[in-house]
């Protein structure tokens, strides 16, 4: 990890090569000292590169194959390792109306494609003023800054939430899920927590039953009640009415216990805030 | 002004009746027994049952009641009404059984029609003024003028308004408001006598003499008055008709063009385009003009055709090429292209861009999400007296939700969840062309990928 506040590192993640490396020459001529460690061409591979040169800054763009910028960074805030300051986050986009209010609502920084040279100039100097606070303040207790859960967990429910798209489909009564040669109809009010695997979702029932579903999660959610079922990973949603207690471990995790099953979920930091005493 | 507050809220009527209709569609689609019959789909094959539907443009039109409404509707009693008009003004205000809350956008097209009411009430009055002066029993100018204006109104009100206040009495439904044959005649039946009985009786008084004594004493004229007023009734109910449908299929026409144009020049992929423009500017001028030129062509193409419903199916390529090497350019060795195209169906006349939103969804849900993208290929062929346009991709394949959304009407969809959205559309579009001759099917291919394929009637060429 780079710590020198003078040759600071960045990583770029933009499944379009060409476009990568135009922000790369843009970014030599305004930024000489700032190295580019990787370049990363998914959304799959940049949290793996993130996580293996742990740069200072991220420059993300939204649509990328595996997976978006956000669900890479949303990736990144869990599995970041916690004696390394979190990067600074740039999104890179071409066009996407919802994207660019939010992240002018969340301010968080991002830049337009085709990429301007005077407005590149202005995000530069930005990360180079919040670089130079970091450094300054030496004592640093959190390595994930709050601002940056609360702002990316914005920028996520924005995609998923249903309210905010204005016509809400309505709330799926019955999962259909295929078991061999036959198709089971698994009642909503009988499931008790989905959890993301690949394409798939894993669906657990009350009574024990597992099924497979070939719809991504991400879309699954858009159809379930978010009053009922919570979110509490990437990967993981809940029956809220069906946990029985949290608990904390001694790195800060938290774990879920349902009700009469034995087995614990881990909660992601972006959805820790879900669980705190009233 | 007027005009375009006049389309605004009949979009959104019309939206609402979309959303009513077609929903009714997407659970047909659900249903198992749809599955395609041409063996295209495997049972055997790892893909779910519910991924077999057959999205047809057959199933458009159904008149069955909408399951998922009336459940929404037992637990709520106002959500008729929330999605039969404008949201803001009256979801909260339907709370009698009997009574619907007005809407709003109706306000003026509902005054406007009663001054045109009032406008033939005039020369009414003035006819039977006119006609009565020679008769045995003239009339002074002032009471056939009352007569006419108390019989014209009171039938208006009668008939005009409770299609809007008794919605769901008359089971009435937007756009038109207009309710089905039995409601419509008993109406009809009761509200002109009644609206004649009321005015009459109004006239009477002004004037201060008894129809009802004329009545018995010469039976030929009132009846013929009578006869009269339900003549003028009943073509004044035509004409309106006829009137609130016409702008109704005007705004559908409308929006469905903004929709068509919005999904062609797709923001996204223009400002990735022009992105990649600028960075090849620079150092590979080549490959800048080659970039230039199909943006160039395709754009052309676009504008061009956005004003033609049928194209040949040679431009409709060509089009498709260039839009697929831009794409092609800026994916890189993650995509490649194959377009086949029957020098025999070159001229075969096909709607505008039909093909295009399969393409860009192609490339945007099954092969931009793939780290190791992909393969796509169009083409075309003829199986009978049908015209066949096969979309295929080997990218990450459908889901089922989208597969299910792909059956919902289009306006069911916001910009953010319009992945299904372009089949939606395309499946709109084969049917107002071509109703129950056209069909979308798509298939997941067993080896990874989605299949569409298009049916259209071939005969239809020879006629352009």
């Amino acid at each position: 990890m780079n710590t020198n506040p003078l040759t600071p590192t960045a990583l770029i993640a933009e499944d379009e090569a060409l476009l990568a490396q135009a922000l790369q020459q843009e970014l030599r001529l305004l930024w000489p000292t700032l190295q580019i460690v990787a370049t990363a061409s998914d959304g799959l591979s940049a949290v793996q590169l993130a996580l293996q040169h742990r740069p200072n800054i991220l420059f993300f763009d939204i649509r990328m194959p595996g997976q978006s910028g956000l669900e890479a960074a949303a990736e990144l805030t869990d599995a970041w390792p916690t004696d390394t300051p979190f990067p600074l986050l740039v999104f890179v986009t071409a066009y996407d109306q919802y994207a660019i209010q939010a992240f002018e609502a969340q301010a968080m920084d991002y830049v337009l494609k085709p990429v301007r040279a005077d407005r590149l100039a202005r995000t530069v100097r930005r990360l180079q003023n919040t670089l130079q606070q970091r450094t300054q303040q030496t004592v640093t207790t959190d390595p994930l800054p709050d601002p940056v859960l609360v702002q990316l967990r914005a920028l996520l429910s924005l995609r998923t939430d249903p309210h905010k798209t204005k016509p809400a489909l309505p709330p799926l009564q019955l999962l259909q899920a295929s078991v061999g040669k036959t198709l089971r109809m698994v009642p909503v009010a009988e499931v008790l927590h989905l959890e993301a695997a690949d394409k798939y979702v894993r669906v657990f029932t009350q009574d024990g039953s597992e099924v497979l579903l070939r719809t991504p999660l991400k879309e699954l959610m858009q159809r379930l009640d978010p009053q009922v079922f919570w979110q509490i990973h990437r990967g993981s949603v809940v029956r809220a009415s069906a946990i029985d207690r949290v608990t904390r471990d001694d790195l800060g995790r938290l774990s879920l216990h349902l009700i009469d099953h034995a087995e614990t979920l881990s909660v992601s930091r972006l959805y820790a805030h879900l669980f705190k005493a009233m | 002004m007027q005009t375009l507050q006049n389309t605004s809220w009949l979009g959104q009527a019309l939206l609402s009746q979309h959303v009513l209709k077609h929903c009714t569609h997407s659970t047909h689609c659900t249903n198992l027994s749809n599955q395609p019959t041409e063996g295209h789909f495997d049972w055997l094959s790892p893909w779910p049952a519910s991924i077999a539907q057959t999205v047809e443009a057959t199933q458009m039109r159904g008149g069955l009641p909408n399951p998922a409404f009336t459940d929404a509707d037992r637990k709520k009693p106002s959500t008729r009404s929330r999605y039969s008009s404008n949201k803001s003004s009256n979801s909260t205000m339907s709370t009698h059984p009997l009574i619907d809350w007005f809407p709003a956008q109706h306000r003026r097209p509902l005054l406007q029609r009663l001054l045109i009411v009032w406008a033939v009430a005039l020369l009414i009055g003035l006819g039977t003024w006119i006609g009565n002066r020679a008769s045995e029993y003239p009339s002074a100018f002032d009471a056939s003028m009352v007569y006419a204006y108390a019989i014209s109104t009171f039938i208006w009100l009668l008939i005009d308004l409770p299609r809007f206040v008794f919605k769901r009495l008359l089971s009435t439904q937007a756009p038109l408001y207009w309710p089905p044959a039995l409601p419509a005649t008993l109406m009809l039946l009761g509200g002109i006598p009644l609206g004649y009985v009321l005015g009459t009786l109004v006239g009477d008084a002004y004037a201060g003499k008894s129809t009802w004594a004329l009545l018995q004493h010469n039976q030929n004229r009132p009846a013929v008055m009578a006869l009269v007023a339900v003549g003028i009734s009943l073509a004044y109910v035509a004409y309106f008709y006829q009137r609130g449908k016409a702008e109704a299929l005007a705004s559908q026409f409308t929006q469905s063009q903004l929709m068509l144009l919005q999904s062609q020049l797709e923001p996204h992929m223009l400002f990735n385009t022009l992105a990649h423009l600028r960075a090849l500017i620079g150092h590979d001028t080549a490959r800048a003009l080659a970039m230039l030129d199909h943006l160039n062509d395709y754009l052309r193409t676009t504008l061009q055709a956005s004003r033609q419903p049928l194209r040949p199916l040679a431009d409709e390529f060509s089009r498709l090429r260039d839009y697929l090497s831009l794409m092609a350019i800026r994916m890189g060795s993650r995509m490649s292209f194959d377009l086949n195209l029957p020098p025999a169906l070159a001229t075969a006349p096909v709607p505008s861009f039909i093909l295009q939103p399969l393409v860009e969804n192609a490339i945007r849900h099954g092969l931009e999400p793939q780290v190791s993208g992909g393969h796509i290929e169009v083409h075309a062929s003829t199986e009978g007296e049908q015209l066949l346009l096969t979309v295929r991709d080997n990218g990450c394949g459908i889901n089922e939700l989208a597969l299910a959304d792909a059956a919902r009407p289009l306006q069911a969809f916001t910009e953010e969840t319009r992945p299904t959205w372009g089949l939606c559309h395309v499946r709109q579009r084969l049917h107002t062309l071509y109703a129950q001759q056209a069909s979308m099917h798509i298939y997941p291919v067993p080896t990874g990928g989605t299949c569409v394929v298009l049916r259209l009637p071939l005969e239809k060429q020879t006629r352009s």
